[in-house]
């Protein structure tokens, strides 16, 4: 029986120093690398698909699988893109890890690089977060210094060379095609596919892109085997995750667990919602995965079991609200983050966002009527699957979702002619017992 | 204002990391505000020169990207998230507070030329909830009272920190970190902050861990 938290990726966390090479070098780090230049390239992608690994970006694309769709037989040279564009919200697993441990993710992308016979890798790393980017550029300085990138690596004639790209603010570039159009110098706007990138993506040239939990995964699959990670989380959904609560929590945090958790058991160990409150609503993984309410406290934690309760495990960002919270409110403030982060390219975005933001505004100030409910659900159908790429469909995921469960507090703004909850109960330093 | 040959230098470097120059264009424009305080005409220029690209295509990049600023940033910028978790759990308190104690609207910057406050989306700490930025640091578990302590000690010229260790820097300084040339601080504060180790610490208290694996 496996244990209930299982940490691996955040197991160095509160070693002393754990950002430094001295640190992450005395647990046996970068003892990957020479397990992996023993074995040929293929047999790194096949150690990585037995393992099971998925995306932990959010699409749960199998990351083995993504590796193998790089055709070895084209010239051009092959790229490793790490997306560390941190920005769906709720989501901050990624961030914490390379302030933290920098070094599992540079050992995880010479590792990733070498099985699909990438020279160059790039960390796409959102540019908000300075102290993560300052974290990330001395441990690439430090892996070159100690013989982990640059060339001829331990010996084993293969190079690497890796940048550090800090972003400069936009949630698009999250978008793997969007993102690759930051990394060329451009506006950061979804690319047409196909072609994908494994077949011409930075530069046109065969490209794997994968989250950085992804990545940073590699290095204990390589080291305790496929086997072992396969072992951990459910049948379809294998390995561990991070799982982070935020919001009515009483410990809010990042939690490194087998896939399969669920929320109920979560919250057990995060100390419950918080004092004299109860749990109204929650997302799976992040604003753009459909809400979800407390009947689905013991829905499995996985890729399959989210799914089949309606929504998505995204980034397993889990965001926990209270009945202090208007669940408009909420939806109205996603949809305008959506309204704003829309890069304009294709039209049931671009239009349909500010549509979605002026229907649920006018809502919420207690203004229209029932009727506007189905013309926010028309919207959304009008942009669901109808969108170049996936912040369309994101955008209306909190709204089709909150009118599924909460349809009557929607018509209760209606009646009360505005917001019928106190903003200040909800909020972290509100009076214990205040309530809406 | 022209820019100085160290500047020119800097671009060329920037341009020369990658396998194709365009895609230093990103870390350049950081550059350019890093010594601009904006993105000014003469830094869009210099940029399309060293890139061989036209003014107009760093331009429409440049307006792409939120953290670039066509209007001079003052010393500090400070960002208030009020993404939907943030402004539940107090971000719109504290972004109302702020602007009322500092007298300026959003994306505007104080007459004294030190604060420029902005609410901004999600920043990837919702477990530090409700949270600020400052010079892209971190403060963390922010109250309207913490909020304006902040701002005044900044423009008081006191020293402050980063909830999560780092002193801050000076808008223009974070950039160039951000443009690629380190400033050698990143050893202050700890690996992590007490909410990214909530479940490590549950874990040890309990003896849980992974499983061994096959060469343990």
């Amino acid at each position: 029986m496996t244990d209930t938290l299982t940490p691996v990726l955040t197991d160095n966390w509160d070693a002393d120093r754990a950002w430094t090479l001295a640190s992450y070098e005395e647990r046996g780090g970068y003892a990957a690398l020479d397990k992996a230049f023993a074995m040929t390239p293929d047999d790194v992608i096949t150690a990585v698909k037995d393992s099971g690994l998925r995306g932990r970006g959010g699409a749960g694309f199998p990351t083995g699988m993504k590796w193998g769709f790089i055709p070895q037989d084209n010239p051009r040279p092959k790229y490793l893109v790490v997306n560390a564009d941190e920005s769906e919200p709720g989501t901050c697993k990624d961030i914490p890890l390379m302030m933290a441990s920098p070094h599992t993710l540079v050992e995880g992308v010479v590792v990733s690089s070498y099985a699909i016979r990438a020279n160059t890798a790039f960390i796409y790393v959102r540019g908000e977060v300075l102290h993560v980017v300052r974290r990330l550029q001395r441990a690439v300085q430090e892996a070159y210094l100690a013989g982990h990138l640059g060339k001829n690596i331990h010996g084993s004639g293969y190079d690497l060379d890796l940048v550090v790209h800090a972003g400069a603010g936009a949630y698009i570039c999250g978008e793997e095609t969007a993102l690759l159009e930051g990394l060329e110098g451009r506006r950061g706007q979804p690319r047409l596919r196909p072609p994908f990138p494994a077949v011409a993506g930075l530069y046109a040239s065969p490209t794997v892109i994968n989250n950085v939990e992804s990545i940073a995964s590699v290095p204990s699959i390589i080291t305790n085997g496929a086997a072992w990670f396969a072992g951990m989380g459910t049948e379809k959904s294998n390995g561990f995750g991070i799982f982070s609560l935020s919001g009515h929590v009483t410990n809010p945090g990042q939690y490194e667990a087998p896939l399969g958790i669920t929320l109920r058991q979560l919250l057990e160990l995060a100390g419950g919602v918080r004092e004299g409150h109860e749990l109204k609503f929650w997302t799976p993984g992040g604003s753009s995965t459909p809400l979800l309410t407390p009947e689905h406290l013991d829905v499995p934690l996985d890729f399959e079991s989210v799914g089949a309760a309606g929504s998505m495990l995204g980034t397993r960002a889990l965001q926990i609200f209270d009945e202090t919270t208007c669940v408009v409110r909420a939806v109205l403030r996603w949809t305008e983050f959506y309204k704003h982060e829309s890069c304009g390219k294709c039209t049931p975005c671009r239009e349909g966002t500010w549509w979605l933001a002026q229907t649920l505004a006018r809502l919420e100030r207690g203004q229209g009527d029932e009727g506007d409910l189905d013309l926010l659900l028309d919207q959304c159908d009008n942009i669901l699957g109808r969108a170049f790429c996936a912040l369309g469909d994101g955008a209306t995921s909190p709204i089709s979702s909150s009118i599924q469960y909460f349809r009557d507090e929607y018509l209760a703004h209606l009646t009360h002619g505005g917001c019928p909850f106190d903003p200040a109960a909800s909020t972290a330093f509100a009076p214990a017992g205040a309530s809406a | 204002m022209s820019l100085d040959e160290k500047t020119w230098a800097e671009l060329r470097e920037i341009a020369d990391r990658y396998p194709e120059k365009r895609s230093g264009l990103l870390p350049m424009l950081h550059l350019v505000q890093s010594v601009e305080g904006r993105v000014t005409p003469e830094g869009i220029e210099a940029c399309a020169e060293v890139l061989g690209i036209s003014a107009a295509e760093v331009n429409g990049v440049a307006t792409f990207y939120t953290m670039y600023k066509r209007k001079p940033v003052g010393d500090y910028h400070v960002g208030v998230c009020t993404n939907t978790l943030c402004a539940v759990m107090g971000g719109d308190l504290i972004f109302e507070r702020l602007k009322e104690h500092l007298d300026v609207g959003n994306d505007e910057t104080t007459a004294d030329g030190s604060i420029t406050l902005e609410h901004v989306e999600c920043n990837a700490a919702c477990d530090y909830a409700p949270v600020m930025m400052v010079n892209w640091e971190f403060m963390d578990n922010q109250t309207p009272e913490s909020a304006v302590q902040v701002v005044d000690d900044l423009r008081a010229g006191r020293e402050v920190h980063s909830t999560r260790g780092p002193r801050l820097c000076t808008w223009r300084e974070a950039e160039r970190v951000l443009a690629g040339f380190p400033d050698d601080r990143a050893d202050e504060g700890p690996a992590a902050g007490p909410a990214s180790l909530a479940g490590l610490a549950i874990a040890r208290e309990q003896g849980w861990t992974a499983p061994k694996g096959e060469s343990k």
